[in-house]
């Protein structure tokens, strides 16, 4: 049954007034919405713009391609390999979907349990949803695999970088070094914004640190479109980067190879292998070859190194990581000869006629200094005293010269100090002075300490390159000339070649006498050529080969002390050989020629290898032939290929 | 056609009830669907496909649909609003029992090819319960607190259900268009505001029976640098979005913020981010007048109809309608923390649109029977 409201007009009244007032109060919201509107769109737009903007645009720089690193002969040394990487990106729901996908990558990289976690726990705190690496070094067919199931790997992709391959490996490893991630210490004091790039590698050893801001080249930029998870939808812009420079080193690889055969041959029965040795331009000062054995392989280091790998490395006796060649210090023994004679002859303490005795010992106080030659070598003048290797002449030219006067002729020699080569961890010696024994022990320098001196033992050390130096300036006339390893440099795409072959006559005089020059000549050539010479059996026609006499060379020989032999061991008759490897002396050899015009010189030290001419001296006598007749520094003509990539 | 008791107006005839549907605002509609198409085909990257092309067609049929439901004589909606009502409360159990999860609350029936989302019908079955139950009572009745006792539990129970899921815009959106129907069914003011006083001190026990990331989205409300990658990001975003379209706007498909995807789910709830985002604030304008156009037709519609019933549902239903538009748009502006509710017609959804459709069949229903005679039944 239908019945009516009679007091439908009441009900209908307050309703019309309710509506009315909830209608106002809706409009009244509804001009809020405006308001907030005009606030965001008007008041506030611009930032909101330069918000936006900032969202969609990303500027990501552009590692530029390291510059490349040829020998002399265009011999490539380092080259760069295209790396291709597998990465992912996670997006913000994408956390599960990540695990899926890993899942799947390990049925193609074999990624394993352990790994699977350390990349999820690194997806989950990348920043801005930044990719990461999951794979480096991917082969073809995992890369094919990988894009061939792309639709069912969402967020991954291939990045495409470059790693460093050294195609000499270990023969040029401690010249060239190789490089890794950027560290906290490489960074002092540059402010390269390329060096935040998380793929850019620095050069952390040889020319790659020396070089490093030449190598590395300028970053360009990209400015990219990319969407909320970071991922690129389109290019805006892009400036390319410069490469870096390609360098040419003054280094010959064939000698270089040479040289280390050499020096491995030599020591085939040693316990190890252990030496170094330097061949350089006498008049240019180009390093030729530049050896320190063992090596290691920088390409290890390039794709990173185990745990183990470097601990194996770091464990070796032979110290492979250490480049002797600069670093090693070891006393120079009778090498050192030749700088105390022009000290002598310099300051005038003895001249070309004077006669000194060797008796077979010197006694100083109540302490007996011996000659090696225990019958003695009798009355000597400084040509003998140095083809002799005469101990006693040296004690006593030693004392007559004093040790200021050494000192400073050491010091134009190029002792005790590091040179221009550039070469990181390159060693500076020690060159004793009374100054630096008063510092160093708070002791007065003693006569008996000249005496040491006199025969490169005691306080003095050297490096194999500085024996390179030294004898360099006494062959090249007495020019202060120094160690160099960049024969050129070009901008990538520009023609990379050596200058035409001229000297480089920067080099100043270090003002010694050229006739006391020519004496200290004269006894090095004695010690080769002269059948008394303490390295006649180095002689090149000593063993009955007729060779050219153009390529005669001078030499010295030294033999290194690692442990003072006492009486009594003496006494025993205990030789060389039978203490342990580690306890035997160090053979050392400088040389330099042709001996009538020379060019090269050489210096070889043997970690352990006795007796200098026997050990030492076989080595500088191959590889200074080899190089006299390879005669890289005249004949640039050989370079081979032009590098210009 | 027989005449009927004294007084009654006479039946009116189809053409009539035809002339009586407001054309107006099926284009005022219209318009506002097309404007949804548009921005859906933006929101996916200038493609119909998914959304655009299906929001038309699903437009069209609502269409139909309706002005079906306008042609109902309202005795029809008078007597099916409880099994409505009672039907809606057993669909949102059977959503919290059996319901398909997304977005981390369940709020989907499935239902063979079909996704039913429960809460959009309970919108409309409770303002429907509402009307029909105030149509019988007296305006003094309507005002003793006797008789508020049962709206007051036809709005808390499926609130209680919707808060299960959970979805508090939907929560809010019943609450509050349940609250304006008492209001305007005479509900004593004093009551409103011990509600008031009653809802703010339960606000702590809230605080607790709320899921973690609700408490985030209020906390982040409050504080939007708080977590600006996380919670705070979405509305951020948005921020951006409408900010940075200017007066006119980026120009259409021009929108860096949603095609880049840097709006969170810029199809649904963000819809107006992304439309505003391209056609700026004149857009916004115009849009927002399009929705302003309907309440006030709403509105209109609600004072002319002779019975009580009618004034009620076209009431229910233009404060629901404000009630979308307001929280959909305050929250995307960054004025509301961050609920589920998307904008009417606008926003991709089929059940929502169907159950906007429907009301607004409802409320051209009660302009076009606006001098029926109801019975009183309660």
């Amino acid at each position: 049954m239908i019945r009516f409201r009679k007091d439908d007009g009441a009900r209908a009244g307050l309703f019309t007034r309710r509506a009315l007032l909830l209608g106002g109060a809706q409009l009244t919201l509804m001009s809020a919405l405006a308001g907030r509107l005009y606030q965001l769109q008007i008041l506030e737009s611009e930032r909101f713009s330069t918000l936006a903007e900032e969202n969609r645009v990303n500027v990501r720089l552009l590692a530029p391609t390291r510059g490349l690193i040829f020998d002399r002969t265009g011999e490539p040394l380092a080259v760069n390999r295209n790396n291709f990487r597998a990465m992912l990106a996670s997006d913000r729901d994408r956390g599960r979907s990540a695990e899926i996908v890993l899942g799947r990558l390990d049925q193609i990289l074999d990624i394993g349990e352990a790994e699977r976690t350390r990349l999820l726990r690194e997806l989950r705190r990348s920043r801005n949803f930044q990719p990461v690496v999951v794979r480096e070094n991917l082969d073809w067919e995992q890369v094919s695999r990988i894009e061939f199931n792309a639709p069912d790997l969402p967020g991954v992709f291939i990045d495409i970088g470059q790693t460093r391959d050294y195609p000499q490996g270990e023969l040029m490893s401690h010249i060239v070094g190789y490089t890794g991630r950027v560290s906290e210490e490489d960074l002092a004091g540059r402010d390269d914004p390329l060096l935040q790039l998380p793929t850019i590698r620095f050069g952390k050893k040889g020319v790659e640190r020396a070089l490093e801001d030449d190598l590395r080249g300028h970053a360009g930029a990209v400015q990219v479109e990319v969407n909320a998870v970071g991922r690129i939808v389109r290019e805006l812009d892009r400036t390319e980067g410069q490469p870096g420079d390609n360098v040419l080193l003054t280094v010959d690889v064939e000698l270089q190879r040479f040289a280390a055969d050499r020096l491995r041959a030599q020591q085939a029965n040693a316990e190890h292998k252990s030496g170094s040795l330097v061949v350089m331009d006498i008049v240019t000062g180009d390093i030729l070859a530049m050896v320190s054995e063992p090596g290691f392989d920088p390409n290890v280091f390039a794709r990173g190194i185990t745990p183990a790998e470097w601990r194996d490395l770091l464990e070796d006796p032979a110290h492979p990581l250490n480049n002797k060649a600069i670093a090693g210090v070891y006393p120079p023994g009778s090498t050192y000869k030749v700088a105390v004679a022009l000290a002598a002859l310099e300051s005038g303490a003895i001249d070309g006629g004077t006669i000194l005795n060797c008796p077979g010992f010197i006694e100083l106080g109540n302490i007996k200094f011996h000659c090696w030659w225990k019958g003695g070598h009798g009355g000597l003048n400084v040509v003998g005293g140095i083809s002799n290797s005469c101990d006693c002449f040296f004690y006593q030219a030693a004392q007559r010269t004093g040790v200021d006067k050494i000192d400073e002729m050491a010091t134009k020699l190029g002792f005790g100090q590091v040179s221009t080569l550039g070469l990181p961890g390159e060693a500076a010696g020690n060159q004793p002075s009374r100054a630096w024994k008063q510092d160093k022990y708070n002791v007065p320098w003693q006569p008996g300490d000249t005496f040491n001196l006199g025969i490169g033992q005691g306080y003095m050390t050297a490096t194999p390159l500085q024996l390179a130096i030294m004898t360099s300036r006494i062959a090249n006339g007495g020019y202060d000339v120094q160690p160099n390893l960049l024969l050129a440099k070009a901008a990538p795409r520009q023609e990379l070649a050596p200058p035409t072959p001229q000297l480089k006559v920067s080099a100043s005089s270090l003002r010694i006498d050229r006739r006391h020059l020519a004496l200290v000549h004269e006894g090095m050539n004695q010690v080769v050529n002269s059948p008394t010479g303490t390295a006649a059996q180095l002689r090149l026609d000593a063993e009955n080969k007729p060779i050219d006499p153009a390529f005669h060379f001078a030499g010295k020989t030294g033999t290194a002390q690692v442990k003072r032999i006492t009486e009594r061991e003496r006494a025993m008759g205990i030789t060389q050989e039978q203490l342990p490897w580690h306890l035997r002396h160090h053979a050392l050899f400088v040389c330099f020629g042709p001996v009538d015009n020379p060019r090269y010189a050489c210096a070889v030290v043997v970690e352990h290898g006795m007796a200098g001419g026997a050990t030492a001296g076989p080595i500088g006598r191959d590889v200074l032939l080899e190089t006299m007749k390879r005669d890289p520094s005249r004949r640039l003509d050989r370079f081979r290929k032009t590098a210009s990539l | 056609m027989t005449s009927l008791s004294l007084g009654a107006p006479a039946p009116i005839g189809f053409g009539e009830k035809l002339w009586r549907i407001n054309w107006g605002l099926v284009l005022v509609l219209s318009l506002i669907a097309g404007i949804g198409v548009v921005a859906l085909y933006s929101a996916a990257g200038g493609h119909f496909e998914p959304w655009a092309a299906k929001h038309a067609i699903r437009y069209g049929v609502a269409l139909a649909l309706m002005l079906v439901v306008a042609l109902v004589h309202p005795k029809v909606w008078l007597s099916l609003a409880w099994p409505l009502y009672i039907a809606s409360l057993l669909l949102l159990v059977a959503v919290d029992v059996a319901g398909k999860i997304g977005m981390g609350a369940q709020r989907w029936l499935v239902i063979g090819p079909l996704q039913v989302q429960p809460s959009e019908i309970t919108k409309v079955a409770v303002i429907l319960v509402l009307a029909r139950y105030y149509h019988g009572l007296s305006r003094e009745q309507a005002g003793r607190l006797v008789y508020t006792l049962a709206p007051v539990v036809v709005i808390l129970a499926p609130v209680g259900l919707v808060m299960v899921q959970p979805d508090l815009g939907t929560a809010m959106m019943v609450m509050l268009g349940g609250a304006a129907l008492l209001f305007v069914a005479g509900v004593r003011l004093w009551m409103f505001l011990a509600a008031a006083v009653c809802a703010v001190g339960c606000l702590p026990i809230a605080w607790t029976f709320m899921h973690e990331y609700q408490r985030k989205r209020v906390l982040t409300f409050l504080d939007p640098d708080r977590d600006p990658l996380g919670a705070g990001y979405h509305i951020t975003q948005s921020k951006i979005a409408i900010g940075s379209g200017g007066l006119f706007g980026k120009g259409f498909l021009h929108g860096t913020q949603s095609s880049l995807n840097f709006l969170p789910e810029k199809q649904t709830d963000f819809i107006f981010t992304t439309f505003v985002e391209e056609w700026g604030m004149v857009g916004a304008c115009v849009l927002l007048a399009l929705f302003a156009l309907v309440l006030i037709w709403g509105f209109s519609i609600a004072l002319r109809s002779q019975h009580h019933f009618g004034r009620l549902v076209a009431l229910g239903v233009t404060a629901m309608m404000f009630l979308y538009v307001f929280i959909n748009t305050a929250m995307v502006m960054g004025l509301l923390p961050v609920v589920g509710v998307p904008l009417p017609l606008v926003s991709n959804g089929g059940t929502a649109m169907v159950s906007v459709m429907f009301a607004c069949g409802l409320l051209i229903g009660v302009n076009v029977y606006r001098d029926a005679q109801l019975p009183l039944a309660r």
